[in-house]
């Protein structure tokens, strides 16, 4: 693991989501406050971490900016008024954009699923997923 | 024309490394009335002025222009080596070159020009200085404390004890203040009341200190040496000179109301003493919750009362007195956690305050020392201890650090530990900190010999399930999602300034931080002064402390008070307001605007065609004014001028800086 | 009282049950919910990247189509993503100039956004509609759920404090339910990781459901179509009290003692109307 400073995706996302991951002490209660942790690779606040020291790679190989489901319950408590929901955002997005970046589409799921699922899950998931 | 003296500082490198000393100096030899210049590193240090007193001699100058940090910081410094050299110590000028310059601009090519133009402003000012003599004021050696917790107390104690009379005022029925409500207090575990207690009769028996209790001061007027202060003695509805403290009035009192001194965690009767060891033990009435107060029956008190002391029929009194100095130590509240609606503070008995459950371990607490659940009087067996509740949180707290908590916090784990052997602490911390003697090696001892969980991450959720609380965190060291089903749950609240001091210090006439906790004059060098002359400040009204830092503080701000109680006469401002009395309209706004009331109107005769004409004007009181030159700016008529700052002076500086580009 | 009411998709489609429930209750409080001519996708998702801005040119147009009107919707994701782009329609100038220029319109962010459920707080009252209830929902124990997107962010959304909420169970009350409260009531549902991840909603799904269990709910009712599937569609009821899952709507519409055909006739009836009007 090589720590770097200097790394687009974190640039990127600093400038797009006006959200800088050095105001972060690491006191995890995005962690706690999560409700799909379960599910993560790496902890929301380790997101940070990882933002902070530049581990562009190891974020881009990370599922849990794909599990945050944008409930907003991590920028409601920071007590550094960071909003991680933007962060998480901004890594998806800047995933999206790079080449064969769409991570979803109607052909992914099965026509039970079309038939079932509610049409906002649909438009949402695929603008989500999708670029 | 003028003989000036032009001194640059270097400040190391403050001021060297950003403007360009040697420009400077060269520029200042051109401008007008400047006969010298020179530069030093520190002008402040004892060669530094004797470079100015020398210069002063040699050179014949009559007037000096220092180039250095704020006024604020040296201009007394240089005022009195120039008046050692035989100057008048207000033919010195201070430009700020540092706070004003140097420390706000990076670029040196930028920095020398505006440095110049400062000092051309303040030699052009100073070619106008006349000398200025401060009027004497006489002390009077009576202090004021507002606030009788540990920080007031000492403060009185060590005036008192220097032969002053204090007056110290508590707004509360009796002195003691936080440390009372405390169990034990760390790091040595010492009985909080064992050692107040004392303190608390030493106070209130000695001859130099009058305890005003349930009191509040109202207004106050005058300045350094004279202030002149009205207290509102609120009615306590028992005679004091009468009272025994015997307690029957409260045993007997039917009236309920919530104990301010339990947090809310018990009752108290509408009669009451706020705590047993209260000083004075002295009961006051609580009129809205008093039965007879609000529905005119009752008067169970009266009757019992063995002295006849109850009097309903008392009145609030106003006291008028006049002090030397005053000290403000007001102490701190609780951060209310019901903000943090996650940890669902205020809809759950069993979720308590830091200080609340401090009263759980004391024997006269609201589970008499039991420490149990409000819920259902059970020992708990596991306690989540939560730091941070309100501190070091920008976006819905406050963003510093109360300081006290983790200290306390280990504390009540440790006494958990001793009380109830079974039960277990867990602490949800960001950092702890333990900065203080002996604190590390008590923190770390909570944590290795009491089995104290420390976990290191915030929680996210508490909610009831069944008979316990669940307590979603996190501990980000290992990564790991934490659940534990707790008996109890401590929120560690922000220490926060009471929430009306902006308004005491609106009364009292000093300033405080965007916190609302009072503002000392200088964060290093002057700790325990505020900007008002006279006016000193201790304990956690200026910002969360711990005891020792508290008591450490009081005896700090008791010294300054002494220092200038032992003066027979201060020196008053000599930079006041003049009226041209030939020029004034008498329109008397300046009168209005006044804050220190130094302007009255007077009746002049003046000679008028021949006759004489009777004319009000308005006329400064030399000895109430602080010079803060209000009254010149609302002058209509332009014919108020403050000495040491008059409009020629100070658009001499204008001119000097746009003029001359 | 008269608004301009935008559907959004799924109010056609699957949460067809929650809009008819409200037309009729609205209609039985003499609220009048005009629908928008020709309205559009309220953009899905909220844009959270400064360059994002395709995604709001839906809620813009959608916005500006009510004419300063106050407009109402009854999604809890529409209302989100229509509130937060008109808060940025108010607050950032460049994001604004680009957008309306795009689509052509002029609005600057005026006119009041709305949920269902703040028109019969702020707008009706409570307490008037307490007394309009006809059938109350007496002894029927039902608990809240609100989500995310109705109460964060709140200094945008601006509905209710965002941790402790009590408008459903306000409205509930008004209906004459005995309310509960479940801890779990503003967490996440999982949202559309039920399309990607369903094992994670259904984890999510399990929490809010033994919580609503835990104290007693035999009802759950909820603003939000996607927190409805999620809650339905994700339970695992092995052996479990099953929770039944409404729309506010459709316990309102009981309260007012509607019944089903009525619900149904009025949309007919809605339908009729609004070709009238087109004529």
């Amino acid at each position: 693991m090589t720590a770097s400073s200097k790394s687009r995706l974190i640039d990127e996302m600093r400038m797009q989501s006006g959200q800088d991951p050095s105001c972060c002490f690491q006191c995890a209660k995005c962690s706690a406050a999560c409700p799909v942790t379960a599910a993560m690779d790496l902890l929301p606040h380790q997101v940070i971490r990882y933002l902070q020291l530049g581990l562009e790679e190891d974020l881009a190989k990370s599922k849990t900016p794909w599990i945050c489901a944008s409930c907003f319950t991590c920028a409601a408590r920071c007590p550094r008024d960071l909003d991680l929901a933007r962060m998480m955002e901004g890594i998806r997005l800047v995933m999206l954009r790079r080449r064969d970046g769409n991570k979803f589409g109607p052909a992914d799921l099965t026509p039970e699923q079309l038939k079932k699922l509610p049409q906002q899950a649909l438009v949402s998931g695929f603008r989500k997923y999708n670029k | 024309m003028p003989r000036t003296g032009v001194f640059i500082c270097h400040c190391g490198t403050n001021i060297a490394g950003t403007v360009d000393i040697e420009k400077t100096v060269k520029a200042s030899r051109s401008f007008p009335g400047v006969v010298h210049a020179d530069d030093y590193r520190y002008l402040c240090s004892e060669m530094g002025q004797d470079i100015i007193k020398n210069a002063i001699k040699d050179n014949n100058l009559d007037r000096v222009v220092v180039g250095t940090c704020s006024p604020r910081m040296h201009e007394q410094t240089f005022r009195k080596a120039a008046s050692e050299a035989g100057l008048n110590p207000y033919m010195v000028e201070v430009a700020n070159i540092r706070e004003h310059c140097s420390w706000v601009h990076r670029n040196m090519d930028e920095a020398t020009p505006k440095a110049v133009a400062l000092v051309r402003a303040a030699a052009a000012k100073a070619a106008l200085n006349d000398p200025l003599e401060a009027p004497a004021i006489e002390v009077e050696k009576r202090a004021l404390v507002i606030g009788g917790g540990i920080a007031g107390i000492q403060t009185a104690l060590d005036i008192a004890e220097a032969g002053y009379v204090v007056d110290l005022v508590e707004r509360e029925p009796s002195i003691g203040g936080r440390m009372a409500q405390l169990e034990k207090t760390f790091p040595t575990l010492d009985c909080s009341a064992c050692i107040l207690t004392p303190k608390m009769v030493e106070a209130a028996q000695h001859p130099n200190i009058n305890l005003i209790t349930y009191s509040e001061v109202e207004e106050v007027k005058g300045f350094v040496g004279q202030f002149d202060v009205k207290i509102r003695q609120k009615a306590r509805s028992i005679d004091p000179v009468k009272c025994t403290g015997c307690g029957i009035c409260y045993e007997k009192c039917p009236a309920k109301a919530p104990s301010e001194f339990e947090m809310g965690r018990a009752k108290r009767k509408a009669i009451y003493v706020p705590f047993p060891q209260a000083v004075p033990n002295i009961p006051v009435i609580d009129r809205e919750n008093c039965l007879y107060f609000k529905k005119g029956r009752c008067q169970i008190c009266a009757k019992e009362c063995p002295p006849q002391a109850v009097d309903y029929e008392q009145q609030d009194e106003i006291l008028e007195r006049r002090y030397g100095v005053i000290v403000v130590a007001t102490g701190f509240d609780q951060l209310d956690p019901s903000i943090y609606g996650e940890y669902g503070y205020g809809q759950h008995p069993d979720i308590l305050t830091g200080l609340e459950f401090e009263r759980l371990f004391n024997a006269s607490g609201p589970t008499a020392g039991k420490v149990v659940r409000l819920s259902d009087g059970k020992p708990p067996k596991k306690v989540v201890f939560i730091q941070c509740v309100g501190s070091r949180d920008k976006a819905r707290g406050m963003n510093y650090c109360s300081k006290i908590c983790c200290m306390y916090t280990a504390k009540q784990a440790l006494l958990l530990k001793e009380k109830l052997p079974d039960a277990k602490s867990y602490v949800f911390y960001i950092d702890v900190r333990t900065a203080g003697k002996g604190y590390e090696e008590f923190q770390r001892r909570a944590a290795e010999e009491y089995d104290v969980a420390y976990l290191r991450g915030q929680v996210g959720k508490i909610f009831p399930e069944n008979d316990y609380l669940v307590v979603r965190g996190v501990d980000s060291l290992s990564g790991k999602t934490i659940e534990i089903n707790a008996d109890m749950v401590v929120l560690a609240a922000a220490a926060i300034a009471r929430s009306d001091a902006t308004e005491l210090g609106r009364i009292v006439g000093i300033n405080s931080d965007s916190y609302k906790f009072f503002n000392e004059a200088h964060p290093k060098l002057k700790p325990v002064e505020t900007h008002t002359a006279g006016i000193f400040i201790a304990g956690a009204c200026q910002a969360p402390k711990d005891i020792p830092d508290t008591v450490a503080q009081a005896g700090a701000a008791a010294v300054k008070a002494i220092g200038l109680l032992s003066k027979e006469l201060l020196k008053g401002e000599a930079c006041t307001a003049e009226v041209n009395q030939a020029e004034c309209s008498g329109c008397l706004y300046c009168e209005a605007v006044c804050p220190y009331n130094a302007i009255n109107p007077v009746e002049i005769e003046e000679r008028y065609h021949g006759g004489t004409l009777q004319r009000t004007v308005a006329e400064v009181n030399p000895s109430l004014c602080q010079g803060c030159g209000s009254c010149t700016v609302i002058c209509r008529s332009g014919s108020i001028n403050l000495r040491g700052f008059t409009n020629e002076q100070i658009l001499a500086e204008v001119d000097a800086i746009c003029l001359q580009r | 009282m008269r608004y301009r009411y935008f559907p959004g998709c799924t109010l056609k489609g699957q949460a067809k049950n929650m809009e008819n429930a409200t037309m009729a209750a609205a209609a039985a409080l003499g609220i009048q919910l005009i629908e928008l001519d020709e309205w559009q996708c309220c953009g899905a998702v909220y844009p959270l990247y400064e360059d994002e801005l395709i995604t709001l040119l839906s809620p813009v147009r959608t916005l500006a189509a009510a004419e300063g009107e106050p407009l109402v919707s009854l999604c809890a994701a529409c209302h989100h993503v229509l509130k937060r782009a008109q808060e940025l329609m108010q607050r950032n100038e460049d994001a604004r100039n680009k957008v309306t220029d795009y689509l052509e319109v002029d609005y600057t962010g005026e006119g009041r956004v709305l949920h269902f459920l703040e028109v019969l707080r702020d707008d009706l009252g409570f307490d008037k509609l307490a007394e309009m209830v006809k059938k109350p929902l007496e002894g029927r124990k039902v608990a809240a759920y609100y989500g995310c997107l109705l109460l964060r962010p709140s200094k945008v959304m601006q509905f209710d404090d965002p941790e402790n909420p009590s408008i459903m169970e306000d409205l509930l009350k008004a209906l004459g339910a005995d309310v509960v409260k479940t801890p779990y009531r503003i967490e996440c549902c999982g949202a559309y990781l039920s399309v990607t991840e369903e094992g994670v909603a259904r984890d999510t799904v399990a929490k809010i459901l033994d919580s609503a269990r835990n104290v007693g709910a035999e009802a759950l009712i909820t603003a939000c179509p996607l927190c409805r599937y999620n809650l339905e569609n994700c339970a695992e009821e092995d052996g479990k009290t099953p929770i039944k899952i409404y729309y506010f709507s459709e316990l309102l519409a009981e309260a007012l003692g509607l019944q089903f055909d009525q619900l149904i006739s009025s949309a007919l009836e809605r339908r009729r109307s609004s070709n009238d009007s087109e004529q």
